[in-house]
């Protein structure tokens, strides 16, 4: 299925956000007055250093040198075989400093928070992985560094709470509301308004208040713009889809912002099914969800009949999550990108089977559109090639996989 | 003119200062909550902001949030908010109450629904946190035709010439917010908030309340003598979280705490 959107459509899909942060009718800048000037402030910061060479230079660098980059494009062919349908490709991530895509993203923002002046970070984290990725570039760059975690997860995720302690970060437990990323979120933005002066706030996902869902996707994209230069290379063509887990959606539009204008590659986003879609407990707000305002900006998100936010469920931390990125839910609305849901059992299926396949061990998060990329080569021809974003790799699922497993150390 | 322009031009023209309490509907559970507003107006506050409960609630502080998660835990939601302001308004037609709280609630009973309905329980303004002037288009048609005030922020780091057009989109007063922080946040410096005040007040003639960081009835007096009023928030919900086992007890004890700011800020320094 090709995309029905002419090419001028696709043109100004890949335009966007407007000026006021808009996606069409979703995005934007729905926050208190307090946060204003601070925005302000960032996307003005970014416009003139976005440009600037030795900004770009300093970034392009630490991509290189620091995070290991540029991640392989990678056939997995045992896998693919035993599938018996189309080539999967995994875009390598996992193989990045830190473990996942995050990385990409606090290198960006990091430096941002240099060259404006702002000598302390703070950010967000639910597994921890944004939070070891912030505290890994703060390390780096002599900057303070606070994360706040929900209470729950610093109980579940011990291992990054250390990780995060050890590279000399001050973690910080969120007890409000569900004890959960979101949590940490709103605390994270309450930190940013108190210390607006010194404090440079390194937001974890494509959501938030414009100008975060542009900032977090320009630094994700080089994941498509590698993926692309990479398939024509070893491909000889573009893929036919690019797929990608979405939580909040950080990884998935990084891999396909640079193909919105490809009409003929399809873009599919996995969100976690979590119990199943039906049971209402999941984490898919733009398979089951609807419109509505979360975390200052308009976009999917799971809420109550009373607009009350709604917990979610998942295996995976990363993706448990009630709202998304409002430029996928914009890509859904206009055509462009499809999402589907994926079960915490096919995800975790999914997870086994590629690494005693492929000897690569992925997220549980990347399980999820691993398990996807399954199902859909199924209905493919051999000479046809699917590219799997492989966003992080297991070693933090470690434990988690155990329990199921029922193993205790 | 709206209920709130007329109580607070009276107040000015007679030299008095608005006492606005802000409580949260339903905190600790709805019942309560009609007569903790009258006995707030019996102990002299003028206008009376009414919380919404929200379950992500990211301009506020631990206190307010806490006060949100016992409403919702009471099953509080907007149809009970509007049942108290129904239920106030059967014998005080007087006092005008604001509506405070985040949008997502109210967008999900729908923007025309929850005017309408507002309206009809005798809401006179309408404050969502998260929606900035820029967003008024969501409400503005339905306020308008009901004649429902909405009410903008400004705080201390709003640069002039957006100060200009929220005093133009603001009605009834503008919130100017005392400090850079959330609600229930520690130091008030009275001299920084009388300059910005001041300066505010050189831009525009709407009536200017003072809210973050008002916790004693000296501070209350000190920021009347600039701004048009006050607004005396997380202190009346710390209270409330102390009594939430005792709900009996909430009405006198609040109504005791607005007579003593009151008291303060009718009595010259």
């Amino acid at each position: 299925m090709t995309s029905t959107l002419t090419t001028e459509q696709a043109k100004a899909l890949s335009a966007l956000p407007d000026a006021s942060g808009h996606f069409g009718p979703y995005g934007g800048r729905f926050v208190s007055e307090t946060l204003t000037h601070a925005l302000d402030g960032l996307t003005a910061d970014y416009q003139r250093l976005k440009n600037e060479p030795a900004f770009q230079a300093e970034i392009d660098k630490d991509l290189q040198d620091f995070v290991g980059r540029p991640s392989p494009l990678y056939h997995a062919e045992r896998w693919s075989a035993g599938i018996g349908g189309a080539q999967i490709w995994f875009k390598r991530e996992d193989l990045n400093h830190t473990g996942a895509h995050k990385v990409n993203n606090t290198i960006g923002q990091a430096l941002l928070a240099k060259y404006s002046g702002k000598p302390r970070v703070i950010a967000e984290t639910g597994a921890g992985q944004h939070g070891v990725a912030t505290a890994t570039v703060c390390a780096r760059l002599g900057l303070e560094c606070v994360v706040y975690m929900g209470a729950k997860d610093v109980k579940r995720q011990a291992l990054n709470v250390y990780r995060m302690k050890l590279l000399g970060a001050t973690v910080v437990p969120v007890e409000s509301g569900t004890k959960t990323l979101k949590d940490a979120l709103n605390e994270a933005m309450r930190d940013w308004v108190a210390n607006v002066d010194n404090t440079f706030y390194i937001l974890g996902t494509a959501a938030g208040p414009h100008p975060y869902p542009m900032l977090v996707r320009d630094f994700q994209s080089i994941i498509g713009r590698e993926t692309r230069a990479q398939s024509l290379e070893k491909i000889g063509r573009l893929p036919d889809a690019v797929i990608a887990c979405v939580g909040g959606g950080s990884n998935a539009i990084g891999m396909f912002y640079p193909f919105i204008e490809d009409r003929d590659v399809r873009m599919i986003g996995v969100e976690a099914g979590g119990r199943g879609v039906m049971t209402g407990e999941h984490a898919a707000p733009l398979s089951a969800g609807q419109p509505g305002v979360l975390h200052g900006n308009r976009t999917y998100i799971m809420e109550d009949e009373n607009g009350q936010i709604a917990d979610t469920h998942s295996v995976s931390a990363g993706l448990d999550y009630p709202g998304v990125g409002p430029e996928h839910a914009w890509l859904k609305d206009s055509g462009r990108a499809e999402y589907v849901a994926e079960d915490d059992e096919p995800a975790l299926d999914a997870f086994r089977e590629v690494t005693q396949r492929e000897g690569i061990m992925p997220a549980l998060e990347t399980a999820h559109a691993l398990s996807y990329a399954k199902r859909l080569a199924k209905t493919m021809r051999p000479d046809q090639h699917l590219v799997v974003n492989m966003s992080g790799r297991g070693d933090k699922d470690i434990l988690t996989m155990a329990e199921i497993d029922g193993i205790s150390f | 003119m709206s209920r709130i322009s007329g109580c607070l031009s009276t107040l000015r023209a007679s030299g008095k200062k608005a006492l606005i309490p802000y409580v949260m509907g339903g905190d600790p559970n709805p019942l309560v909550t009609v007569e903790l507003l009258h006995a707030m107006v019996a102990a002299g506050a003028n206008v009376i902001e009414l919380g919404m409960p929200f379950s992500d609630p990211f301009a506020d502080g631990p206190t307010i949030q806490l006060a949100g998660e016992r409403a919702l835990k009471a099953a509080t939601n907007i149809q009970s908010i509007l049942g108290i302001v129904a239920d106030f308004r059967k014998t005080d037609d007087a006092t005008p109450i604001v509506l405070m709280g985040y949008l997502n609630p109210v967008e999900r009973m729908g923007y025309p629904v929850f005017c309408e309905a507002a309206h009809a329980a005798g809401v006179d303004g309408l404050l969502l946190v998260d929606m900035p002037p820029e967003e008024r288009h969501l409400v503005a048609e339905h306020c308008d035709r009901l004649g429902m005030d909405t009410v903008f922020l400004a705080a201390p780091t709003t640069v002039d010439a957006r100060l200009e057009s929220i005093a133009s989109s603001t009605q009834g007063y503008l919130y100017y917010v005392s400090l850079k922080g959330i609600t229930g946040s520690g130091a008030l410096n009275v001299d920084e908030v009388a300059d910005r005040v001041a300066h505010i007040r050189s831009l525009t003639d709407v009536p200017v309340i003072v809210g973050f960081g008002i916790k004693t009835g000296e501070q209350a007096r000190a920021i009347g003598q600039c701004a048009d009023g006050v607004i005396i928030g997380s202190r009346l919900v710390a209270t409330m979280e102390a009594l939430a086992d005792k709900p009996d007890e909430i009405p006198s004890a609040i109504g005791a705490i607005i007579a003593e700011i009151r008291h303060a800020m009718d009595t010259p320094a």
